[in-house]
């Protein structure tokens, strides 16, 4: 099993990620609170870039409305937490299914009716904007006004509780990246991960093979709806206020999928050094102005626009495959 | 012998069009069976309601003793069916190996045993020492054998193949000739071929079926079919007026 996660890899690649590994295990020794803070970023737009990249990477299916997801795992844990006082790993017990129900509506809908390519994005975003609406006006979980967990100094870092300071969050993050990315190296090595390939680049043909593609589709679908919406429980409980303008909207869903767009879409790797690449370069420069004494809001947003850009111009299929020609890295599913 | 594919009577129309009209044929276990037929004369119609890509509006399909039309192309591969297309459709992306697997993986749950049956799938189809190109480099002949590649990688009990020889070379048909001979022969693979070509056809088929107007006019051995002069008039007639 674990020799198998390891197959076809290069050593160098695999000696990289471990000290990529091992550089963020100490990062947080040397990292100020605003680095911290970008580290964070970089590691749940990665976790959350292999989630979607499932569903799009793997099985062909363009998902525009992640967020959805996200904010679905937010609400659903933060609520169970401030109305019954019920943690955030229990939460989570209830926060995977709403997502995945959800998830697996929208793909029966799709699937069974053939609705696919750009139809099927669109009807993604319908629903993450209905639920956008929708949360607006439920006043259960405090409707536009938004939902807010009980904040107080913590004497201590309570893991199970996930109430703490940000590291605490950084190296949950952190897990749950490394484990993503396990799992869908894992997944794609399967029986399941070849049925996906197939149903990607030619569906008709992988049904003419035998392969039911509605099953595999909806596979996809609940598998990625309910990983993504762990990080959003992280969100709920790291921001500690959900507003459903700011959860729900297509913004958000577009920023999920930037990271597995710049890095490669369908590896691996993208995903984890998309994030890197779009939240360095964008936030560097935003500072790097800020520096020059520069303030100009949504700055950040253009530069992740030319960024995005020159990645489809230079390089369509993302940095990780170009970047790992160059190296010499480049190995099976990776 | 006993029919593996038994085709009774099914008709399909589009719109006014009447594409398939009552034709009626069987194919024994261990047969090669050709249809033939001029352009238009209703030979994919009829491929694509036995592969499940349509459900012909009258008349039944069997296969193996249980009907099979109305079932779609996923399920009829499951019960033995193993199709190609005409245009071929490899999965790009994917090395030629992987290609196969996904076949492979359809009666078997670990990808190595998947990838042993490839090996041996490559090697009979000649495309062993291609098997780490991907797909999309390939040239003509190499995806058509690819297509046929991955639907034997699925076990099939009968192999479906729709115009495998269009577009090759007359040394590339000899090769697929071959190929299929060999499968036959070897293993007992019933084959089931809709061509155009009729070079190849006579070469390998034991029967054959010819459609004209989507109405069958005449089936036999080749020699037999050659000199039936409805198949004359219809097809080589006006082939060789051409």
């Amino acid at each position: 099993m674990i020799a198998r996660l390891f197959e076809g890899l290069p050593l160098r690649t695999v000696v990289l990620l471990g000290l990529l590994l091992v550089l963020m295990l100490i990062a947080p020794l040397f990292a100020g609170d605003y680095l911290l803070t970008i580290l964070i970023l970089i590691l749940y737009f990665a976790y959350v870039g292999q989630a979607w990249n499932i569903m799009m990477g793997f099985a062909g299916q363009l998902s525009l409305g992640h967020a959805l997801y996200v904010g679905l795992g937010a609400y659903t844990a933060a609520a169970l937490y401030v109305y019954f006082g019920i943690g955030p790993w229990i939460g989570l017990l209830a926060a995977i299914p709403v997502a995945a129900l959800a998830g697996a509506f929208i793909g029966y809908l799709a699937f069974r009716f053939r609705v696919g390519g750009v139809y099927f994005a669109i009807l993604t975003i319908a629903v993450a904007e209905f639920a956008r609406i929708g949360f607006d006006h439920l006043s259960l979980t405090g409707g536009s006004a938004g939902l807010f967990l009980p904040v107080a100094q913590y004497a201590r870092n309570d893991l199970w509780q996930l109430r703490g300071h940000p590291v605490m969050f950084y190296y949950v993050l952190l897990a749950a990246t490394a484990l993503a990315l396990v799992g869908c190296r894992a997944l794609l090595q399967s029986r399941i991960g070849y049925f996906w390939l197939a149903i990607r680049e030619d569906e008709e043909a992988a049904r003419s093979l035998g392969i039911d593609t509605f099953h595999y589709k909806m596979v996809a679908v609940v598998i990625s709806a309910g990983m993504t919406s762990f990080a959003g429980v992280i969100y709920a409980f790291y921001y500690n206020n959900l507003f459903p303008e700011q959860v729900f909207p297509i913004s958000r869903s577009v920023e999920i999928i930037l990271a597995p767009i710049i890095g490669g879409v369908g590896t691996l790797v993208g995903p984890i050094l998309g994030a890197f690449v779009f939240e360095f370069i964008s936030e560097g420069l935003r500072s790097l102005l800020s520096w020059f004494g520069v303030e100009a809001p949504g700055i950040k947003q253009v530069f992740l626009g030319a960024m995005l850009l020159v990645v489809v111009v230079a390089m369509p299929e993302g940095v990780w495959p170009w970047l790992a020609r160059k190296l010499g890295l480049s190995g099976e599913r990776t | 012998m006993s029919a593996l594919l038994a085709v009774d009577g099914v008709s399909k129309r589009f719109r006014g069009l009447v594409a398939v009209d009552r034709v009626s044929f069987a194919v024994p276990q261990g047969a090669i069976f050709a249809v033939i037929g001029p352009n238009g004369a209703g030979k994919t119609t009829l491929f694509n309601m036995i592969a499940g890509v349509f459900a012909p509006d009258g008349g039944g399909i069997t296969f193996g003793g249980g009907g099979i039309d109305g079932l779609p192309p996923d399920q009829i591969c499951r019960r033995g069916i193993g199709r190609t297309f005409q245009i071929v459709r490899p999965f790009p992306a994917l090395t030629v190996e992987d290609n196969v697997i996904v076949g492979a993986l359809l009666h078997r749950r670990h990808v190595a045993e998947a990838r042993a049956r490839t090996q041996e799938v490559l090697r009979r189809l000649d495309l062993y020492d291609k098997r780490a190109q991907r797909a999309s480099a390939l040239t003509l002949p190499d995806r058509k054998r690819l297509e046929v590649a991955r639907a034997l990688a699925t076990d099939p009990k009968m192999l479906l193949l729709d115009e495998v020889m269009a577009g090759l070379r007359p040394t590339e048909t000899d090769r697929m000739v071959t190929i299929l001979k060999q499968l036959n022969r070897e293993t007992g693979l019933t084959i089931l071929l809709i061509e155009h070509v009729m070079q190849a056809v006579m070469a390998l088929a034991a029967r054959i079926l010819v459609l004209h107007h989507g109405a069958a006019i005449a089936e036999g051995t080749p020699e037999e079919v050659v000199r039936d002069p409805a198949v004359i008039h219809s097809y080589l007639g006006a082939e060789a007026i051409a």
